[in-house]
């Protein structure tokens, strides 16, 4: 990628007699930035496609041997994997459901004139800006069953969140929905601002009903601006591992990229985990490749 | 809307604006549960019902730097006058601080942690917005072939799961001494801030006249001395919002810094859930450390809230 770089001739550059030519400084400023992330993206995964081969186990001296494709072979006949993706899915949906509905339900309220506007949205925007590890860790106090606040505030007694297998997943979503509905919002209040004021004089005028007005006028003129925010968040959700991780360690809350630390860092089965990390590199990829096409369809409006 | 308006439309406003307060207030009761568990005596952390009124205590960030241990018997009047005032709210608590054989109070894990942190944050950032700046210029100004491609290929770096990066570079890292080391974090990091830095960039460089730097090179600057005097003051909000940014992300980072580092180089992230063990964890104390933490990002999102619609969407969505 870099020589393409280099090889190309700019037809439009005036090569300037004095100091250096433009292509220098192209070059010069483009290829640091490339050779860096090859390097340190680009590199180090290839490398781990050598040991996704193999049979390599950090923790141990033995030298690897190639299996060739077992472990892809293996993995994908792994019940226990497909059921770490189906709590993946699950997490994703209501995670990213939960923040949709949340996250443009406050942009639709707050899409008005309202005192203090612009302090009231830097105050809901805090959650997102805040260190998921972290705060996440805190959301265990919350969650206490003897002395939470949550269980005090709604009157649910000693209900158990976090140590109940068919909870715990929704309270680490709900923890999530917390900390990224603001990111919905965000987006979803630039999209609202951005409809033209003519179009909703217009539907008064005609007597549209404001259900009407909402699906025919805002929805439509706001739906790419949301795609952004939901597939964003579906990303996301989809590496999610810190909070997850924190919060417990239910093995109903075991998200794929916690299947992946266990396997790398703690059974150390590294050439497994390798081949693991591809499957889902892929997955990450392909919904790289839509959120890209959207943003750029949106920079071009 | 505003050309007509109705009497319900006008209820429908009171309404919505009532729900938005309440909505704020559920928010943010989290982060002022963090901020008021810090400053509570321990026995006030875990009540029910949970206690909102109280004296607020220094207490929490006395134990958050100090190490401590427990006291088999109270102290003597004579010890409890001797000792500052620091000193005497960990009395207070049933513990004492713990010093060396020179007397020397002995700090905890904290303030080493938080260093840490300031150091990988600010190097990666300091590394990431100044080699993405450039970048930024040179995708922004000059024909690149492939450029949709080449910037395609920069987004999806940052958009790896951090697991999947970490065991090839843990692996590398085993194999270099870089594994627990400041320099390790921060290449991660920078590598991690470098890809957002530059599309966040080069929106702001787009947005820069073209005709400024024309004009200089006419008046006889050369291509750099136009970047540098012409086109990086004009860059200087953008390069700021951007250094925030990546300040913000490098400094919430936790798996990276889970997997590799362990007791040198830890960063704070990795460190604060690491105290809560098993039995009866003192929740002051990590509210005390989580608020510390916390106070520059809230500081920082307050300073940079004109730009966070743009940050969050890589530059997509300028307003």
């Amino acid at each position: 990628m870099a020589t393409a770089v280099m090889t190309t001739l700019d037809p439009n550059s005036r090569s300037a007699a004095r100091g250096m030519s433009d292509l220098t400084i192209r070059n010069l400023f483009i290829i640091p930035t490339i050779v860096f992330l090859i390097v340190f993206n680009i590199f180090p995964l290839l490398y781990s496609l050598g040991y996704s081969f193999t049979d390599f186990r950090a923790s141990s001296p033995a030298p690897a041997n190639f299996v060739g494709l077992q472990n892809y072979r293996e993995l994908l006949n792994d019940p226990f994997i497909w059921s770490n993706f189906a709590i993946t899915a699950k997490y994703v949906i209501v995670s990213v459901v939960g923040q949709v509905i949340v996250g443009f339900g406050v942009a639709l309220l707050l899409n008005r004139d309202i005192p203090l506007k612009g302090l009231l949205t830097t105050l809901l925007l805090l959650p997102m800006m805040l260190s998921m590890a972290v705060v996440g860790l805190f959301w265990k106090l919350l969650y206490d069953p003897s002395w939470g606040v949550i269980n005090y505030a709604l009157g649910l007694g000693n209900f158990e969140w976090l140590s109940n297998p068919d909870m715990a997943l929704y309270a680490v979503a709900i923890t999530d929905i917390w900390m990224w509905s603001p990111f919905v919002m965000l987006l979803s209040l630039a999209g609202l601002s951005a409809v033209p004021k003519h179009l909703y004089e217009a539907a008064a005028i005609d007597r549209a009903g404001s259900f009407y007005t909402f699906f025919r006028i805002t929805l439509p003129l706001v739906a790419p601006i949301l795609m952004i925010a939901i597939i964003f968040r579906t990303m996301e959700a989809f590496k999610t591992f810190d909070l997850a991780y924190i919060l417990t360690s239910q093995p109903t809350t075991e998200v794929i990229s916690i299947r992946l630390y266990k396997m790398a860092f703690q059974e150390w089965q590294t050439g497994r985990s390798c081949a693991l990390a591809y499957i889902v590199l892929i997955m990450v990829l392909a919904i790289t490749n839509i959120y890209v096409k959207y943003l750029n369809k949106v920079k071009e409006r | 809307m505003a050309a007509v308006r109705t009497s319900s439309e006008i209820g429908f406003n009171r309404v919505a604006i009532v729900a938005v307060l309440l909505v704020t207030i559920i928010f943010l009761a989290p982060i002022y549960w963090i901020a008021s568990t810090a400053f509570k005596p321990r026995n006030l952390a875990t009540t029910i019902p949970p206690t909102v009124v109280f004296q607020p205590e220094i207490s929490p960030f006395v134990k958050l730097f100090t190490k401590r241990s427990q006291l088999r018997s109270a102290p003597t009047p004579e010890e409890y006058a001797a000792a500052p005032w620091w000193e005497r709210v960990v009395f207070d608590g049933g513990e004492k601080i713990v010093r060396d054989g020179k007397g020397q109070v002995q700090w905890s894990g904290y303030p080493s942690r938080f260093m840490n942190s300031l150091i990988v944050a600010i190097t990666s950032t300091v590394l990431a917005v100044g080699m993405g700046t450039f970048t930024a210029y040179g995708f922004s100004r000059f024909k690149v072939k492939g450029e949709a491609d080449l910037l395609f290929f920069i987004l999806s770096t940052r958009m790896l799961p951090p697991v999947v990066v970490a065991i090839p570079m843990f692996l590398m890292y085993r194999a270099v001494g870089l594994n627990d080391t400041h320099w390790g974090l921060i290449i991660l990091y920078t590598a991690f801030n470098l890809s957002f830095s530059v599309w966040l960039m080069k929106g702001f460089m787009d947005e820069i006249p073209k005709e400024y730097e024309e004009a200089a090179l006419v008046d006889g600057y050369t291509r750099m001395e136009a970047f540098f005097k012409i086109v990086l003051p004009e860059a200087a909000t953008g390069i700021a919002a951007t250094a925030v940014f990546c300040f913000i992300t490098a400094w919430n980072e936790y798996a990276f810094a889970l997997i590799m580092t362990n007791r040198r180089a830890q960063t704070a992230p990795p460190f604060i859930p690491s105290q809560v063990g098993s039995g009866l964890p003192d929740w002051t104390v990590i509210a005390a450390g989580t608020f510390l933490f916390l106070l520059p990002v809230a500081i920082f999102t307050f300073l940079l809230r004109n730009h966070l619609l743009r940050g969050m969407s890589f530059g997509a969505i300028r307003k």
